[in-house]
């Protein structure tokens, strides 16, 4: 198994969306491998023809009828988010005015 | 009358019932030792005395009418009415705070209650407020709180164990009767082993998590803490059962059985005669403690003096649990946080446009261990790893649940074995190496790899801190599987470690005795 450079460590947390401080990114790239060496365990099995278990119990195609049910108040969620204007939760813009 | 605070929650119930003692009194001696110990213990985040109070005098209004009423009346109350509940900081409770340890949720008020907290209002019980835990409870040890760490009440400079240390401690400090945890690979079992209680995994399904910070959706289950067995099922029949809103809840029938289970010894020690128990010889793990290892062993005698038998048995895969569990969980965990975004709810910190904002936001707002794992599940699923680390992980998932399935088909009707190799571990012994922390939950995350119920019972103390016993079920053999724990509570009831409080509770009450943040620093 693959181990994990400093650039991989930085990509990573870009995918994850981590702003990581220089000491973080040091720490972490050790410990990280680390654990990657424990995962290397798992090639001592053959499981080409295993099934992969997602979930552990059998229930499929769980449907609930289509009725009309209350939804959580407007205001009691407007209520959590760092800012508001009205009924809208304010975030920077994410497209450029041209 | 003495201290109420010692009893068991059917106990209090008959109290309550006979207007031998009020709610109110009840509720407030429970409250009173809270606020006294949180200081040295820390084991609650929140402790809501008016909102507690004011549960506990509509419990008993209810009381004295249904005694008015006549015994018909007082027979149909709920089961847990009047009696104090702890719930980990992960539980929603309309209008209260749930940080689920995490910096990252501080100051969000959850806007509705989870299905539990709904559940345990119709039950009658009084919720007293919210209880510590590892960070999105990633941890087994509690150190992981954003908010500091729990302190152990048999020693204060060790832990409770983890993630659910707070509600382990609750109960075994006689600051609630009952508690709530959740279990993703350990967090109710390991922390119930470390601080002498009980405390259950259901089977995956069985509790609906609606209204729970999700962790790992395939692995998370909500189960009870409790002093005695009888209690932990009480409080599991309370609040297990289908809900439309979390598609993973089962429909299987809840047995009538788990809300009363026997309360004789001689009946309770009978069910144990002729059973067949299984002891996965695996998990007697390199490093376990010889202590630990010796009350485990004589568990078992007692278990085969009462009647059973205990069969040397191979979960083959067990080796590849740790690992198999080390990509799922982080895996399933970096999907579920992707939510703490700083835009709806939660910590908001700007770096000028959206994904400044995340990276600030994320980076300010989450701890080291939660950090670790978004990072090592981010990696297990990204581009060109998927195959090598979540599918593979997956495909062992199979061969694990298979080693129990091969062994519940030979009619074994439930596996013994340790819950921790070891006993509290002091603080900061495991915090700088995270694969050794990873190891205290070596015996009870292969459980919910393969979706299983798991009990931890007390069964004795080594060097003087307790030690778990693991009792492992088929799928929804709950009612079952807290009958055998039963029976071992009713065989060892004349014990002598079983009358003994934790060792550290009267430094605990002591104002002058310091923070387990400074002691652990």
């Amino acid at each position: 198994m693959a181990s994990l450079s400093r650039t991989d460590v930085e990509h990573v947390a870009h995918l994850a969306r981590l702003g990581l401080s220089e000491a973080e990114l040091q720490v972490f790239e050790g410990q990280l491998n680390h654990i990657l060496d424990q995962y290397a365990i798992l090639a001592e099995l053959a499981t080409d023809h295993i099934a992969p278990t997602a979930q552990t119990i059998e229930l499929e195609n769980i449907l609930r009828d289509d009725v009309v049910r209350p939804s959580l108040l407007t205001a009691a969620v407007l209520a959590n988010a760092p800012a508001h204007d009205g009924e809208f939760i304010v975030v920077p813009a994410i497209l450029d005015e041209r | 009358m003495a201290d109420p605070t010692r009893l068991h929650a059917h106990e209090m119930a008959a109290l309550l019932r006979a207007g031998d003692l009020s709610a109110r009194a009840l509720t407030e001696a429970h409250l009173d030792a809270a606020e006294r110990d949180n200081r040295a213990l820390h084991a609650w985040l929140t402790i809501d005395r008016a909102r507690a109070l004011e549960e506990a005098d509509a419990a008993d209004a209810r009381i004295v009418a249904a005694r008015a009423d006549g015994a018909a009346a007082l027979a149909r109350l709920p089961a847990l009415l009047g009696i104090p509940v702890a719930l980990k900081d992960l539980v929603s409770v309309a209008g209260g705070q749930c940080t689920a340890g995490s910096r990252i949720l501080e100051g969000y008020r959850s806007p509705y209650d989870a299905h539990i907290t709904e559940r345990l209002r119709e039950a009658g019980a009084v919720i007293l407020g919210k209880t510590n835990m590892d960070e999105f409870a990633m941890g087994s040890s509690t150190e992981h709180s954003a908010f500091g760490p729990t302190a152990n009440p048999w020693a204060l400079d060790r832990v409770p164990g983890g993630s659910s240390g707070g509600s382990a401690v609750a109960v075994a400090a006689f600051h609630a009767p009952l508690s709530i945890g959740t279990d993703t690979g350990g967090s109710i079992r390991q922390p119930a082993a470390l601080c002498g209680v009980v405390g259950m995994k259901p089977t995956y399904g069985r509790v609906s998590r609606y209204g729970i910070v999700a962790f790992a959706s395939s692995l998370d289950q909500i189960g009870p803490f409790a002093r005695d067995v009888r209690d932990a099922g009480a409080l599991l029949h309370a609040i297990a059962g289908r809900d439309d809103r979390d598609s993973t809840s089962s429909p299987v029938p809840v047995p009538a059985a788990l809300g009363n289970l026997p309360a004789g010894d001689d009946e309770a020690a009978a069910t144990l005669r002729g059973k067949r128990f299984g002891m996965p010889r695996e998990y007697f793990v390199a490093g376990m403690e010889p202590a630990v290892e010796a009350r485990v062993r004589e568990a078992v005698a007692a278990l085969e003096a009462a009647g059973a038998t205990v069969e040397d048995v191979s979960l083959p895969h067990t080796d590849y649990g740790l690992a198999t569990y080390y990509i799922v969980a982080p895996a399933e965990a970096s999907a579920n946080l992707a939510r703490y975004d700083g835009v709806r709810f939660g910590l908001q910190r700007r770096d000028g446009d959206v994904l400044a904002n995340y990276l600030a936001t994320r980076g300010a707002g989450f701890g080291d261990e939660v950090k670790r794992r978004v990072m090592l599940g981010t990696y297990a699923l990204s581009a060109g790893y998927y195959d090598a680390y979540y599918l593979k992980a997956q495909k062992v998932r199979t061969l694990i649940k298979g080693d129990f399935d091969a062994l519940w088909a030979q009619g074994f009707d439930a596996l013994v074995a340790p819950t921790s190799p070891t006993v509290a571990f002091p603080f900061g012994a495991r915090m700088d190496d995270p694969v050794a922390m990873y190891l205290s939950d070596a015996c009870t995350l292969p459980v919910n790899m393969a979706g299983l119920p798991g009990v931890s019972v007390p069964c004795g103390l080594a060097e003087g801190l307790p030690v778990g016993l693991q009792l492992i079920g088929a799928a929804w053999s709950e009612a079952e599987l807290l009958g055998l724990a039963r029976g071992y509570e009713a065989i060892t009831a004349g014990a002598a470690w079983r009358s003994l409080e934790p060792a550290d509770l009267a430094r605990a009450a002591d104002p002058s005795t310091p923070a387990p943040g400074a002691r652990a620093a």
